[in-house]
């Protein structure tokens, strides 16, 4: 398959970007999408070019550092994966791919496709962590926890944290993250007992750092490669709400 | 807390959805009101003459005003930091995401149409009815008494660009409430994913019986105009 790729270059932070060009000949349908641009990358520093930077580790899809927007999709057209999930076959022959960087204030371009998402981790140090003395490792039963419970505190820890949602929100807002940070420990135990202060904090933390405000229009939830449900928002406003009421 | 309203991004949001809310309360008893037009031009006076220059009907006046106040002042607010998070530089490709609907992503816009229709509509009925008791007259610039509401809409939907207005304004209004109501119980965290399909539903029944409620009366008028 051959494809031509417009894709955003930028030398560091503060130097102005832009779309180049490049023609990518004979790729397997199987290649993965990283692998496509590494094959490019190969051909340009055979040719003497600077490779294009783009963040990417374990590449099976958990550890939620690809990030790119391909052709006006976060981690691309297909819907509930990650970038590196992503295969040369999900694409017409011939075809023009646009890769941008992840858009928004919180996450300034480092080089090329590379963007800094250490906003998120600043949340999650404002208070997405369990400060309780759990001890050991308990017998697997020893606390009571309803299926349910278990189930949707899974489906909000599923977030890999690759800042999509930020991502793709037109405003900029970091709700589906701190939601399912919050979501996920509020529904177990051990979490529970810092529920309002873990809220509050994060809460907090997220506005400080200039993430917008959240409208409810679900396109992050569109856009999530682990398909993160909304209602973990909801979750987040009750958590925040109530917390500030009992202030 | 007092200033979590303000200061929070949450609490932004919860002022938007409070102040939705009452809006919305408003427009439907505003909309059963207009019903009664059709069905009785007597009843429907009558209910004009006791929401005249009364201390009542004053201060739910601007109570009313103080909520459309909050809720644009808010909505403009959140819009500018909303765009300043979002950065500078925009994507180049944009779609529309599966699943999102359109009125979500133009809330702002569909609400400046709403406050446009909604100086309109204070031109034409609010300054010729309450405003003109306030002042003291006892006959508007058209000659009505400013308790004949009946007379004032057969006069105003006899002309056919305000019935194109105005029915645009109520497309607006649709959209926006599609988006709007189910919005609010979101925001104040009354939502999950077993209660989304009914809080959706929900939208669309008030958003269309709004629409159909004004809507009617305005046709009627007009359609009564052309006999």
């Amino acid at each position: 398959m051959n494809f031509t790729l417009k894709i955003w270059r930028q030398k560091d932070a503060k130097s102005k970007g832009e779309f180049k060009k490049y023609e990518v000949k004979d790729i397997s349908s199987d290649t993965s999408f990283l692998e496509m641009l590494d094959i490019l990358n190969n051909d340009l520093v055979h040719k003497g070019e600077e490779p294009v930077a783009f963040d990417h580790d374990c590449r099976e899809g958990i550890c939620g550092m690809c990030s790119l927007h391909i052709n006006g999709h976060a981690h691309g057209p297909e819907q509930g994966v990650t970038t590196c999930q992503i295969y040369m076959r999900q694409f017409k022959d011939g075809e023009t791919i646009v890769v941008e960087p992840w858009r928004s204030a919180a996450f300034p371009v480092i080089k090329d496709l590379v963007v800094n998402r250490g906003a998120y981790d600043q949340i999650l140090q404002a208070g997405g962590y369990v400060s309780v003395r759990t001890n050991s490792v308990p017998d697997g039963n020893a606390i009571p926890i309803a299926k349910a419970d278990a189930d949707e505190s899974m489906d909000a820890a599923a977030c890999v944290g690759c800042g999509a949602c930020a991502a793709t929100c037109k405003n900029g807002s970091a709700m589906l993250f701190v939601a399912a940070r919050v979501s996920s420990l509020a529904k177990l135990p051990q979490g529970r007992v810092e529920g309002a202060r873990r809220a509050k904090a994060m809460v907090a933390k997220m506005d400080e750092l200039g993430f917008g405000n959240c409208t409810n229009t679900g396109a992050c939830q569109a856009e999530c490669p682990k398909s993160i449900s909304i209602a973990h928002i909801a979750r987040l406003n009750r958590e925040f709400l109530s917390a500030k009421l009992e202030d | 807390m007092s200033c979590f309203l303000s200061n929070s991004s949450l609490g932004r949001k919860l002022v938007m959805s409070i102040s939705g809310c009452f809006l919305v309360l408003f427009i439907l008893f505003h909309m059963s009101m207009n019903v009664v037009a059709i069905i009785s031009a007597d009843g429907y006076n009558a209910i004009c003459g006791f929401l005249g220059a009364n201390w009542y009907a004053l201060a739910g006046t601007a109570v009313l005003a103080l909520g459309v106040l909050v809720h644009f002042v808010y909505a403009i607010i959140l819009t500018i930091q909303n765009r300043r998070a979002r950065g500078n530089v925009r994507y180049s490709v944009t779609v529309t995401e599966k699943g999102v609907d359109w009125a979500s992503k133009n809330m702002l816009a569909l609400g400046f149409v709403i406050v446009l229709g909604l100086g309109l509509h204070l031109y034409n009925f609010w300054a010729k009815m309450q405003l003109v008791e306030l002042l003291g007259g006892h006959t508007n610039a058209l000659g009505y008494s400013p308790a004949d509401g009946v007379a004032l809409i057969r006069y105003t939907f006899s002309q056919w660009y305000y019935v194109a207005l105005y029915l645009v304004w109520f497309v607006a209004l649709w959209f926006h409430l599609t988006h709007g109501v189910w919005s609010m119980f979101q925001t104040v965290g009354w939502a999950n994913d077993t209660w989304y399909p009914r809080l959706k539903c929900l939208s669309n029944i008030v958003a269309t019986l709004v629409f159909l409620g004004f809507a009617a009366v305005v046709v009627a008028f007009f359609v009564s105009s052309l006999l």
